[in-house]
């Protein structure tokens, strides 16, 4: 390398033979050409301006061009990318003629360098503070201090702003933004009939207190957390997140104030005490996509999913782009790799986790169950005064009756499917990753010096990277083991191997056999079951050792123990093959149906015919402890199991067990959780994880507010805390922005993601920042901002707009009138079902199988089949946002309408307005059900009159009254319609098929009004 | 270029307020708005004259063994049963096998083509016969190792999801040329769907409108495309009829220019309702067509979907990209890549005759290829290969592509490139530079900098240029 640099730092000096440099006639020329436009006067990428003698100066060492970065860089030398960045290189000249100038001294004239000394700090980089409100024209226009910063900026530009909208539309539009639905008639009806001052304010309210406030605002929540129901991928196996989903809505409901709401996503797990909601917001970073395809390593995709939560809380909570310091120090902005690399240093301490989630009712369940083991417990003890005692005898028998163990480590290979990876733990167990093949047998080979074996065991351990901390990887975090073998020979014997004749075989949990839960279906007729350890040793593949001891008792560490006809013998020790045969899964390995074994160790020992140790590993742990310095929860544990062991306690036991059987099954949900051991984070070289260059400490960018203070080692809490500081310069800036974009369309910032150098222009800087300010100051409180813009005169203007107003503010960026936006995908549907009286408004729960083609779940639209049992009943008519999405598989309804699948962190939605959207309001299967729906509440509901039937279907569209033009238009088409019906020139049944209507004309007719009517611009559009 | 889609309706609302006035029939709207810039699908000019003006992209998806198709080696028939070579192995990674997996010869005969000779396997007998109308590239490298991660780099230039496609970079640059389809349209078949997904074809951080459409071979080609049932033609007319006069006249009251993109929207999806189920009906395709292809009308296959790519781009269709998922041949080598071979080989030619035969191939690009390529060393028994990333075979033909020609090679074993090596961005590069772009300058602008599909690599292949 350094000769190499030499030679070509010699061949340089060469080309420059015409002395002195001149700065002006031979630099100058060149920064200009080359330099500038990333290092001048409009841009300081890396803090270096080259127009300026003063801010060159760190890239200059006069004298010594060979430390210059400047020249360095120019010229290619080192690890660093060579300048210009993208560009073309210099050419030799020009390099050569830099380090003349250098080694001549660098000598800058004074005028010929810019004036300005520092740089200044980007404002988005500096807390805000409350701007003091302007002066402005109209006082009696405006209604809070919102206005005031608006109307400033419209006497500039010598506009006014246009009247407040009609009542109908300002409710209409205000429930759109408020709920996500539009007023009902009766709503609307009650706001015009009441006239007090405050008739609005009331309305607003109302809307901010309903269930669906959480939903509307949720939605937007879970865009920028990459919600979907899918790992991702090509197998984009379904994964159970919707508790995170019922979070976010909930918490939005109850006002949690934002600042928490960050700090329970980033480390809800490490609040003292954290509730079940607080770990469930973890999933927030647990959003990811997972890759679970074969033939991955597993680390590369912890690494993806790692960038990916940097992405979304750089975009989402901190409004900064920061993913580009993932592979060099961001261009734009001063942020450095090593600081993008500290920051992900706090994050990289997890075990991505799957915890056992319950509904309240549930958890109710469980308490109970609890309670009431402890009172029979505690009558046990009750009725037995010399409990103590009793055990104290039996921990005395039990205490050393077991063998040693030796822990064999050996290599590690899937011989039969592949691509399950395992990592080797420093307990001497494999943690299976990545894929997960449905049948499989794993084979592990390993030499011993034990001169005599005289048996195996497997102990299946707990993990907090397995589905409900394992010790398998089903869903419910159990494994089947189908058939356990080995085969020996002496260690050094190049002879073949002799197949060991397993005997007997014992273990801590022998269950009834059992047939296999569907969801382990292989496609042939075979019963098949899993049972007691026999079944491994069975010679069977329909049968497998089973260890589901059912919910609340089925994720704890198993063992069992195979004993050999003959023991193993072998002078100079073994060499042992052992496989375990996995072949209880379904057939389908893309999918969530393995039945794998997900932490396992193997022991060997010398002894003769061992037997499997019967007591759990916490028993065996507690036993470990010296009884004086056992804790009384210790004591109970151990009671408990010892309680199982005594014969005459049987009915007891027996209450418990029936206790138990009831506990509810919960759901599961990924979150995040803390590793004991610190993970090392390293700068990544272009951010790939094979290329570590130096490891870093956890910290956070110099050019943002500092760490607050946290009582050990700053760790994710701490993070979370930073991000949610008063003095955190963007965090509440990106949000009100964000806010105020879903209600205007654009943010006061058009690029909401990032608010760093490269940001467009703020439209309103003081109103941003009186926002954040007051935002922050009122505790955090998103109600209390949404509160703020509503009620203001500017969000009250009508939308309606000029052709000379359009031509002037074609984006309404200076908002002189209300802003008129088609509404989200999801409102879209939900305006359809709500509109059709068929909208079903439970909140939260599972997400459902809205209606949708089924073929497009199946290959070779899908890469594997995915599941989708559309649903029947009310289900198929919850709000959008309970739609299962598949995220390679879209919706394709809100995928029309721009809805994003998830992949990666989304905070501003592409708003189009297609062919394809047009095709689906007017032809998909449920906004003709909807069509349907309508024109027979209609017909049951509007009155007598065609009059009175069109005023109410209009109104349960649009809210308001329809016009003569549109009433005429209207009623000629249903006249239409009722001829072609009468005169049998069209079939009114196939178009209300599967309605039972006496007047089936009547309401085919009625059909095609509402379905026109759906199909609104207007309806669609928030006005 | 606009930077942004804002600048681009900038420009079409300015352009409708001037030209259409507010206000105007509802008819006249139409015809005046559906072909004008208020539509983000308007005709573009790229940055210098294309070759190409549409591409037809054959993706096959699992990625095909260049060493049973392309890419002769005799050495490694001769090597078959041995452990490659230590070196060649160094921080290689291998998905499922060990690197260090003995050798596998190739499993098919090679015999030379064309004029030029070029080389090709005994399974690929149709492809023979246009071996002098397409480019082959045997030096082709790729990053990921992985079916998704790699087949989201070959479609969007990188491995981390949320990048605009191929087919969506090249509609927003060119437009479209018809508004009675859409400008990119996707199709699938074989035996699964893609690995990456949706995101194979997604419009990442463009504007959606950009994002493929998936058809289909069968049914209704796009969905919602056919009335529901109980609507006919006139109800339909009618309908629309009353949804547009309506539309006009809130157009009338509130001066919102979205209104008459609607409005043109929805003219548009009833002009598709007519021109998708004829472009689809390949039945009235002559028989010597159908049996070039291998096509069977209302049978979906590969072939048909070759066929229907002809007729869309025939139609204005800007991009068509077929994805044909089925050559993961771990295992059952010999059998599986014959039968893809036999359900693929045929059409693609035919396809490339048939475009000539049009004259069309001058300006329309054809890709054929997979995300990666095969492992020279064996998994399994004696019947797969994994994954590969260091070599692999694709080719080109058409759109300014020099025609007959063999370019790049790969080492005695095919398992890295030793002579012009075309990386993925150079691909992508040089078929921008075939549809008239700089790579460099195909930009947009999203989270504070300018994107684009070679990100900060790609360059020309020059030597590929006719």
């Amino acid at each position: 390398m350094l000769k190499r640099f030499l030679t070509w730092a010699g061949f340089l000096g060469s080309l420059w033979a015409q002395a002195p440099v001149d700065f002006i006639r031979d630099i100058q020329p060149v920064f200009e050409k080359s330099c500038l436009s990333c290092h001048g006067s409009k841009l300081q990428m890396g803090g270096l301006r080259l127009d300026s003698s003063v801010l060159a100066a760190k890239s200059i060492q006069a004298g010594n061009a060979a430390d210059s970065t400047l020249f360095q860089r120019v010229a290619g030398i080192g690890e660093q990318a060579r300048m210009p960045m993208g560009g073309k290189p210099l050419n030799p000249v020009q390099i050569a003629a830099i380090k003349a100038w250098i080694t001549e001294g660098a000598k800058w004239p004074e005028a010929a360098s810019a004036k300005t000394a520092e740089i200044k700090k980007h404002w988005a980089y500096i807390a805000p503070v409350r701007p003091a409100l302007p002066a402005v024209s109209k006082k009696d226009w405006v209604r809070n201090p919102v206005d005031r910063f608006v109307l400033a900026r419209l006497d500039q530009e010598s506009l006014t702003p246009s009247p407040e909208a009609d009542k109908v539309t300002l409710l209409r539009r205000a429930s759109l933004d408020l709920i996500g639905l539009p007023p009902t008639p009766a709503e609307v009806d009650s706001f015009l009939a009441d006239k007090s001052k405050n008739a609005y304010e009331k309305q607003i309210d109302r809307l901010l207190k309903s269930p669906h406030y959480g939903e509307r605002w949720g939605r937007h929540w879970l865009d920028v957390a990459r919600y979907a129901d899918s790992d991702g991928f090509e197998k984009d196996k379904q994964r159970s997140v919707w508790f995170y989903r019922d979070y976010v809505i909930n918490a939005l409901n109850r006002d949690l104030p934002y600042n928490q709401f960050l700090v329970e996503q980033l480390a809800g797990d490490l609040l003292p005490n954290a509730t079940q909601d607080q770990m469930v917001a973890t999933g927030f970073l647990r959003n990811s996509m997972i890759n679970e395809e074969g033939g991955v390593d597993p680390e590369q995709f912890r690494m993806e999913a790692m960038f990916d939560r940097m992405d979304a809380i750089g975009k989402s909570m901190l409004g900064l782009t920061i993913g580009c310091a993932q592979c060099h120090n961001h261009k734009f902005d001063p942020l450095q790799q090593e600081e993008y690399y500290r920051m992900f240093a706090f994050l990289n301490n997890t075990h991505e986790s799957n915890l056992s989630v319950y509904s309240p009712a549930d958890q109710q369940k469980r308490a109970e169950i609890f309670r009431k083991t402890r009172e029979i417990e505690a009558e046990l003890r009750h009725r037995s005064p010399d409990w103590a005692e009793r055990m104290v005898r039996w921990e005395g028998t039990v205490k050393n009756d077991q063998p040693e163990w030796q822990v064999i480590r050996p290599e590690v290979d899937d011989i039969s499917t592949g691509g399950q990876k395992y990592a080797l733990m420093p307990d001497g167990s494999f943690l299976a990753a990545g894929y997960a093949p449905t049948k499989h047998t794993a084979k592990f080979t390993v030499k011993t010096d034990l001169k005599r074996v005289g048996g195996f065991r497997l102990e299946l351990l707990n993990d907090p990277n397995l589905p409900q901390n394992g010790p398998g990887r089903s869903t419910k975090g159990t494994g089947a083991l189908t058939e356990f073998t080995v085969e020996a020979r002496a260690s050094q014997s190049k002879d073949k191997t002799q197949a060991v004749k397993i005997v007997r075989a014992s273990a801590d949990v022998n269950l009834p056999e059992k047939e296999l839960d569907a969801a382990y279906f292989d496609k042939t007729k075979k019963r098949r079951v899993t049972g007691p350890i026999e079944f491994a040793i069975d010679g069977k593949d329909e049968t497998a050792w089973g260890m589901d001891s059912g919910p609340g008792r089925r994720n704890v560490p198993r063992k069992a123990v195979f004993v050999p006809e003959v023991p193993v013998e072998n002078e100079g020790g073994s060499e042992l093959t052992i496989y375990l045969s996995q072949k209880a899964g379904g057939w389908n390995s893309d999918d969530n149906q393995n039945h794998n074994l997900g932490r396992m160790r193997l022991s060997v020992t010398a002894a003769v015919d061992p037997k499997a140790d019967p007591l759990p590993a916490n028993v065996r742990q507690i036993l470990s402890v010296n009884a004086a310095q056992r804790s009384p929860a210790q004591t109970a544990v151990l009671f408990s199991y010892w309680r199982t062991t005594i014969p005459e306690w049987k009915a007891s036991n027996d209450e418990i067990d029936t206790l138990w059987a009831a506990h509810p099954e919960g759901s599961s949900q990924l979150i995040l959780s803390q590793r004991n051991e610190m993970r090392r984070t390293n700068i990544l070289m272009r951010g790939d994880f094979l290329t570590p260059l130096k490891a870093v400490e956890p910290g956070v960018p110099s050019y943002l507010n500092p760490l607050p203070k946290s009582d050990g080692a700053p760790d994710r809490l701490t993070f979370a805390r930073w991000i949610a500081d008063r003095n955190a310069p963007t965090t509440a800036r990106a949000v009100v922005n964000r806010t105020w974009q879903q209600y205007f369309g654009t943010g006061i910032v058009a690029t909401s993601e990032d608010l760093g150098k490269q940001a467009d222009t703020p439209s309103h800087a003081e109103l941003l920042d009186w926002l954040a300010v007051d935002f922050m100051e009122q505790g955090w409180s998103m109600k209390k901002l949404h509160k703020s813009i509503v009620t203001s005169a500017t969000y009250r203007q009508s939308s309606n707009v000029s052709a000379e107003l359009l031509a002037k503010d074609p984006y309404n960026r200076l908002l002189a009138r209300g802003s008129r936006i088609r509404v989200e995908g999801e409102i879209v549907r939900d305006i359809t079902l709500a509109a059709s009286g068929l909208l079903n408004e439970t909140v939260g729960g599972p997400s459902v199988y809205a209606p949708a083609p089924e073929f497009i779940f199946q290959p070779p639209v899908s890469y594997g089949p995915k599941i989708w049992n559309e649903e029947k009943g009310a289900a198929r008519y919850r709000r959008a946002l309970y739609t299962f999405r598949y995220r390679s598989v879209p919706y394709p309804m809100l995928q029309n309408f721009d809805t994003p699948n998830g992949d990666v962190s989304c905070v501003r939605r592409s708003r189009s307005n297609t062919p394809l959207q047009a095709l689906t309001t007017l032809n998909e299967p449920l906004f003709l059900e909807a069509a349907r729906a309508l024109a027979a509440k209609t017909l049951a509901e509007g009155g007598k009159t065609d009059e009175s039937k069109l005023r109410f279907v209009v109104r349960r569209c649009i809210a308001r009254d329809p016009n003569d033009g549109e009433s005429a238009t209207l009623l000629r088409l249903l006249a239409k319609q009722r001829n072609r019906y009468e005169a049998g020139g069209l079939s009114a049944a196939e178009l209300v098929e599967g309605t039972t209507s006496a007047h089936p004309k009547e309401l085919a007719a009625w059909t095609t009004v509402a379905r026109v009517l759906l199909n609104l611009d207007e309806t669609i559009t928030k006005e | 270029m606009y930077s942004n889609q804002e600048d681009a309706k900038t420009i079409g609302r300015r352009w409708f307020l001037e030209q259409c006035g507010v206000g105007l029939g509802a008819a006249a709207l139409t015809s005046l708005c559906a072909d004008a810039s208020t539509n983000p699908l308007a005709p573009k000019q790229p940055h210098h004259a294309a070759k190409a003006k549409r591409v037809i992209y054959l993706f096959m998806a699992g990625a095909p063994s260049h060493l049973e198709m392309f890419d002769y080696k005799p050495q490694l028939a001769k090597f078959d049963g041995t452990l490659p070579p230590a070196d060649l192995l160094k921080g290689y990674r291998a998905a499922f096998i060990n690197p260090n997996s003995k050798l596998l010869g190739p499993k098919f005969k090679f015999a030379k083509h064309g004029q030029n000779g070029a080389e090709l396997s005994e399974l690929l007998p149709h492809l023979a016969t246009v071996v002098d109308d397409i480019a082959i590239l045997k030096g082709m490298q790729t990053d990921a190792f992985n079916h998704a991660p790699a087949q989201i780099l070959m479609n969007t230039g990188s491995q981390q999801f949320g990048r605009p496609s191929m087919g969506a970079w090249s509609t927003y640059g060119l437009g479209a040329e018809t508004q009675d389809l859409p400008a990119f349209v996707v199709f699938s078949s074989g035996k699964k769907g893609p690995s990456g997904g949706n995101s194979c074809w997604g419009s990442g951080f463009l504007p959606t409108v950009h994002q493929g459409v998936q058809f289909r071979g069968s049914g209704d080609p796009v969905l919602y495309l056919s009335n529901p049932k109980g609507v006919d033609a006139e109800l339909q007319r009618d309908s629309l009829d009353a949804v547009q006069k309506l539309n006009q006249m809130r157009l009338d009251t509130v001066g919102d220019p979205e209104i008459a993109t609607r409005i043109s929207s929805f003219e548009m999806a009833y002009r598709m309702q007519t021109s998708a189920p004829e472009l689809m009906d390949i039945s009235k395709e002559p028989k010597h067509v159908l049996e070039m292809y291998g096509a069977e009308p209302g049978k979906p296959s590969f072939a048909n979907n070759c066929l229907l790519a002809r007729r869309l781009v025939e139609r204005g269709v800007r991009f068509v990209q077929l994805f044909h998922e089925a050559w993961d041949q771990h295992g059952s080598l010999v059998k599986d890549i014959k039968i893809n071979c036999q359900d693929t080989d045929q059409a693609c030619a035919a396809l490339v005759k048939d475009l000539k035969q049009r004259g069309m191939l001058e300006d329309t690009l054809v890709i054929w290829g997979g995300e990666f390529g095969r492992t020279p060393m064996v998994q399994g028994g004696s019947d797969g290969r994994d994954h590969h990333p260091n070599a692999f075979t694709m080719w080109l033909a058409g759109g300014g592509v020099k025609p007959g020609m063999v370019m790049g090679e790969s080492d005695e074993l095919g398992f890295n490139v030793v002579k012009e090596k075309v990386h993925v961005h150079d691909l992508h590069a040089t078929i921008l530079h075939l549809l008239g772009f700089d790579h460099t300058k195909l930009t947009y602008k999203f989270q504070g900098r300018n994107y684009r599909l070679t990100d900060v690599a790609g360059e020309i292949v020059q030597q590929m240029l006719a």
